[in-house]
């Protein structure tokens, strides 16, 4: 377990909610930010605030050089080859988006077939229903095992030679099932079927190496792994997005500009038009800085013994039910559940009286929601400033809550 | 742990309305169909109406949501019955009024709706006790179109 000092870092968690210290168990929705990010974003607007790329004077250059050198945080962080194939996008929503509008428009057609699975969130799913209407290609999903996974089999058994593009989150928001991305990368390459991966769960708590994994695209947001809103990245191989046109077009991205007809800039700054999310992108990499500084392993394995114990600790509340993997070595730090006659609404409600923050709803699964038959669950998920104290306040409010509804 | 600001969301009227829904069903005679969702929540409901000559004769409701917005659906099909029209889509107006926080007409009688004005007091919950309500004006608006 990490010790309790890192809590420090977080100078949010130290409050009072409705008369109770704060319990944060909603980092799957978004995460704290520490001292470290918050310093560094006020530190560029205090210091080196200008626009990039263009100006010859001082601060333009400070500025451009935190930017760039935002990109080169995010390219080792990732191992990719290249900072060319880091492109800075709003968030995960965005690099998805781009996929599809971008690659998805110029290379499927009628017939082609896209493969998603049932526990995708909302937006690995209606870029590609997108893409579906407007080109006539097949949406599939692959159905998940009884437990919440993905079987191998059955990723092989969705594919077809009209399956062109696999796209898949590597860690569930919902069940906090870890997919084996490798292997489904190797079985898409094997149909010629180019893999996208939704990392926003995953960049915060596992170690990536898109070159070990021969995805052809990431995605990931800031927000999520301790930096700011507003921000993330999409890694793709060169040999895609050089061959793909941008899809937003204006300032920053251009070569030359013609009365009728423009060129763009290389990679990877032909897909950011606009001054783009300089803060964010220096937040960012601050907030990479600081979770290897705690090291991405030593983050999971806090994780994993802390929805181990939550796991042990929820099933002693009577009518408590976990979906997903029983096997809490087979899940990311969340937990999803519903209680027995406390509709999680309610559920939250209660808990929020009691400084406990989790999520209640959909969880912008809606097809997930409806393959587990469930029209709303509650989560609780955990990050590293996260403590077993926290699991037991959680727990606590659990049984309350029972005994309030009876 | 102090259950004094949870009592003054849950109400014991309001545990009773969700326990015991009135009202609950589907409407073989209904005339008016409503669905209707909280995209941020999930919650969900199916209002049938039946409407003659401008009076709400019957309502049924049949939902999936959390106590709050379950009760609200009890509490108003219950208000709604032999009303007519134009006082039915008042009553709504004066209940979204009461969800904001806001002093509503004296002349308005909620009875046991009262008890959801603690709802105002969770900004998170108002869309979970107005689902209902929205359905309902929403029906009768397509029934005089």
């Amino acid at each position: 377990m990490l010790n309790n000092d890192i809590r420090k870092d977080f100078p949010i968690l130290d409050q009072e909610v409705n008369g109770h210290p704060l319990v944060y168990l909603d980092s799957a929705a978004t995460s704290q930010k520490p001292r470290q990010v918050i310093e560094a974003i006020a530190n560029y607007y205090q210091n080196d605030n200008a626009n990039v790329h263009r100006g010859v004077h001082t601060l333009g250059n400070r500025a451009t050089e935190g930017y760039e050198g935002a990109r080169e945080t995010v390219r080792k962080f990732l191992n990719a080859s290249s900072t060319e194939e880091i492109v800075f996008t709003r968030g995960t929503t965005t690099a998805l988006n781009l996929i599809a509008q971008s690659y998805g428009r110029a290379n499927i057609s009628e017939g082609d077939e896209i493969l998603i699975t049932y526990m995708e969130h909302h937006s690995n799913i209606i870029p590609w229903q997108q893409l579906a209407k407007a080109t006539g290609a097949v949406l599939k999903y692959i159905d998940l095992e009884e437990d919440g996974t993905l079987s191998l089999e059955k990723v092989s058994d969705a594919m077809t030679d009209q399956t062109k593009i696999v796209s898949m989150m590597y860690v569930s928001n919902v069940l906090g099932t870890m997919n084996p991305i490798k292997q489904i990368t190797e079985i898409a390459h094997a149909h010629s079927a180019i893999m996208v991966v939704d990392a926003a769960q995953a960049a915060p708590h596992l170690k990536l190496d898109v070159q070990d994994l021969d995805c052809d695209f990431l995605a990931f947001s800031g927000h999520k792994l301790c930096g700011p809103t507003g921000i993330g990245a999409l890694y793709g191989k060169k040999a895609l997005l050089n061959e793909m046109e941008p899809i937003e077009f204006g300032g920053e991205m251009i070569d030359f500009v013609g009365l009728y007809d423009s060129s763009w800039k290389e990679l990877p700054w032909k897909f950011e038009g606009g001054t783009p999310i300089i803060a964010g992108a220096i937040g960012m990499a601050a907030a990479i800085d600081y979770i290897e500084s705690i090291g991405l392993g030593t983050i999971e394995k806090h994780e994993h013994e802390l929805v181990a114990y939550a796991m042990e600790q929820m099933k002693t509340v009577e009518g408590l039910e976990i979906y997903g993997p029983r096997d809490s070595s087979k899940r990311a730090g969340i937990v999803t559940f519903n209680l027995e006659g406390v509709h999680p609404h309610d559920l939250a409600t209660v808990l929020d009286m009691n400084g406990v923050a989790v999520r209640a709803g959909h969880h912008c699964c809606q097809p997930l929601m409806k393959w587990l038959d469930v029209s709303a669950t509650a989560r609780a998920s955990f990050y590293l400033y996260n403590t077993k104290e926290d699991v037991d306040r959680l727990v606590e409010g659990l049984r309350m809550a029972k005994e309030y509804f009876q | 742990m102090g259950n004094e600001k949870l009592d003054q969301l849950y109400r014991s009227v309001i545990m009773d309305h969700y326990k015991t829904p009135r009202n609950k069903g589907v409407l073989e005679s209904s005339n008016v169909t409503i669905d209707m969702n909280n995209p941020t929540c999930g919650d969900v409901i199916h209002l049938t109406l039946q409407v003659e000559d401008d009076i709400v004769k019957d309502a049924k409701f049949e939902g999936e949501g959390c106590s709050i917005s379950m009760a609200s659906a009890s509490m108003m099909t219950q208000l709604i019955k032999g009303k007519n029209t134009e006082d039915a889509v008042t009553a709504a107006h004066a209940f979204s009024d009461m969800m904001l926080g806001k002093d509503i007409d004296d002349s308005m009688d909620f009875g046991d709706i009262e008890a959801l004005t603690g709802v105002a007091k969770f900004p998170a919950r108002i869309k979970c006790a107005t689902l209902p309500w929205k359905a309902m004006e929403k029906g009768i608006a397509s029934d005089s179109e």
